[in-house]
């Protein structure tokens, strides 16, 4: 026998696994273009790691744009520079952005609060002046091309993800799949309860004797791995890495994303990036103000959905439909 | 080498002056309220383009106290209708909502005075060196520094020597307790924010003779701010203030050996301080960090 909200879950997983899997044959239906559908997905990945820390952790880190960038130019240059395989660059270039993440991570670890926020922002700057300065390296302001993602051989039959976008896309969605479901297993492990627990009641957890520092660092790394990853895969989406990639910017949008789809829900930053990359790609097409625009949605998220869309979805419409059936009942 | 190397720290000092009139403001805001001001580059910016504006007017003299005094207007408004309401929510939301603003200022800005630099008018006898020998110290740069020197003395006296000033000290160490005493905690914050803005809007004015107004001059000068707190130690005022001219200074002179590190090397000092002392070189431990 299954609960009720074991139930719900299930048919929710299932429904954005449906959604997620025919992606490319109902979205050129809608306006919509293959690239978008990929960068949400690449997005939603970046925002849901961030989310393993912010959400789960209840740790703020304003910085993740370093770990997103640095995986970024970590594959173009091990493509440019190093492999033919994608897979392997990938690899590498996620490499890069966790360890630094780790390292880094080990440094502010101790720090709290709008302390920590703080440290975050302005260490994620030193990776942008480093992309933006070395110019041979890094292409400088120029960002780093000159590379292009592999299609990937299986022997028997060559996937062509440089050409096909919907094979590539497969093949980010493959990639998110594994990622979600690696941060998926460890939040269920007495690791993730334990993240949890720290989330809660900070001190508490201390007292139990838990290590919270080393827990928070696990997290940090965790999620810098994974939105190392994320940075990665827009690599190869774009075959192009840029320093506004590594620019708080970029860490601000990627927060925004959990803001507004929800920082309590697993799923919920998937769908802040959606909206917020459909969003985007609207307002630039639509009008050279959209930065007023941008900022917009994030004065209102923070004082009209401060809980996030998900948020509010059950919550509210379900009071506000609520209410309104009483009042019908009443009057009639 | 002499020459050039007092030159890169003349350079160095006066950009630390801007570091720590804009750290200052930070400073103030974040110790009382919390709130890491992400527009705090807006309102500099802001405050150069409306000098620019006023001058003709008013004059060179005049634009100097107005347009700061109008950018402090503007954000007691901000602080009142949209900043206050999250005083009490987790600082991510305050964070957020002052990063979505920046965006908004920088927008306006570019789309009423344009998005290419424009020359702040300096009265000729200021741009005159004041030696040969001195060459690259003009008198505006004298002036500047001298009034950034002057701006931050009667900042320090306000908050040693004024009922208000007191009493903003001792919210950063305890709220609650001064909340409790019968302190308008609420204008309390609201004051505090206009000064933190006010010195943003004078380094603007400041910088405006010195640097091209340009809408993203304050998003520049935002992160080197945000170091030198953190250098100094969060929390600590006096701190935010060695932090500011330590960092121009090391810039400066960074700049001479190896240019294309002199921004990075703030951050490398950032991560030694952290390294050796995690409360930064005057930071209280515990303070603001829970």
């Amino acid at each position: 026998m299954m609960t009720d909200t074991a139930q719900r879950k299930l048919v929710l997983l299932a429904a954005i696994w449906v959604i997620l899997l025919t992606v490319p044959y109902w979205l050129p239906f809608t306006g919509g273009y293959m690239a978008l559908g990929t960068r949400v997905l690449v997005l939603g990945l970046a925002a849901m790691s961030l989310n393993f820390l912010l959400g789960f952790t209840g740790v703020l880190s304003f910085g993740h744009a370093a770990y997103f960038g640095l995986g970024a130019y970590g594959t173009g240059l091990a493509l440019k520079f190093a492999t033919n395989s994608t897979p392997l660059a990938l690899f590498l270039g996620t490499l890069l952005g966790g360890v630094v993440a780790a390292l880094l991570g080990a440094l502010i670890v101790r720090r709290r609060g709008v302390y920590f926020a703080m440290v975050t922002i302005a260490f994620g700057q030193v990776f942008y002046f480093i992309a933006f300065r070395w110019h041979s390296l890094t292409g400088g302001d120029d960002g780093l091309s000159g590379f292009k993602r592999q299609p990937l051989n299986f022997g028997v039959w060559t996937a062509n993800i440089l050409d096909n976008a919907v094979l590539f896309y497969f093949f980010v969605l493959a990639v998110f799949a594994i990622a979600t479901a690696i941060m998926g297993f460890l939040l269920r492990t007495p690791f993730g309860h334990t993240l949890l627990a720290i989330r809660e009641n900070e001190r508490r957890a201390r007292f139990l004797g838990i290590p919270v520092e080393q827990h928070i660092w696990l997290s940090f790394t965790i999620s810098g791995f994974f939105v190392s990853l994320a940075g990665g895969l827009n690599a190869l989406l774009n075959n192009f890495a840029d320093p506004t990639m590594l620019n708080y910017n970029q860490s601000g949008e990627i927060v925004i994303m959990v803001v507004l789809g929800g920082m309590r829900s697993f799923w919920g930053p998937l769908v802040g990036a959606a909206v917020f990359v459909v969003l985007q790609d609207y307002l630039s097409s639509m009008t050279t103000n959209w930065m007023s625009f941008l900022g917009a949605i994030f004065v209102l998220v923070v004082l009209f959905f401060p809980r996030g869309v998900l948020g509010m979805r059950f919550g509210n419409l379900l009071n506000i439909a609520g209410s309104w059936l009483k009042l019908r009942r009443a009057t009639s | 080498m002499t020459t050039l190397l007092l030159l890169n720290m003349t350079n160095g000092l006066i950009v630390g002056a801007f570091y720590v009139l804009m750290a200052l403001g930070l400073s103030l805001i974040l110790n009382l309220s919390g709130v890491i001001n992400f527009a705090h580059g807006g309102f500099l910016a802001l405050g150069a383009y409306v000098a620019y504006t006023i001058e003709p007017v008013v004059g060179f003299w005049a634009a100097l106290l107005i347009a700061p005094l109008l950018v402090a207007l503007l954000g007691i408004v901000v602080e009142r209708a949209l900043i206050s309401r999250l005083y009490r929510l987790d600082p991510l939301y305050s964070l957020l909502l002052t990063f979505g603003l920046a965006f908004v200022f920088e927008d306006v800005t570019r789309a009423v005075w344009g998005a290419t630099g424009l020359p702040y008018k300096v009265p000729d006898a200021l741009t005159q060196p004041i030696s040969l020998e001195f060459f690259f110290i003009t008198w505006y740069r004298l002036l500047m520094v001298s009034i950034a020197a002057a701006v931050v003395v009667g900042l320090f006296l306000f908050l040693r020597m004024s009922r208000q000033g007191i009493r903003i000290r001792a919210g950063t160490f305890d709220l609650d307790t001064l909340s409790s005493l019968g302190v308008n905690v609420r204008g309390l914050r609201t004051l505090n924010f206009a000064v933190g803005i006010f010195l943003a809007g004078l380094a603007g004015v400041l910088a405006g003779g010195q640097l091209s107004l340009e809408p993203t001059m304050g998003a520049g000068l935002l992160m080197p701010s945000f170091v030198a707190i953190i250098v100094g130690g969060v929390g600590s005022l006096p701190g935010t203030l060695f932090g500011g001219l330590l960092i121009g200074v090391a810039s400066g002179l960074t700049a001479v050996f190896w240019p294309s590190a002199s921004e990075a090397v703030i951050y490398v000092m950032m991560a030694v301080v952290l390294l050796i002392r995690p409360r930064g070189l005057f930071g209280e431990e515990g303070l603001l960090s829970s």
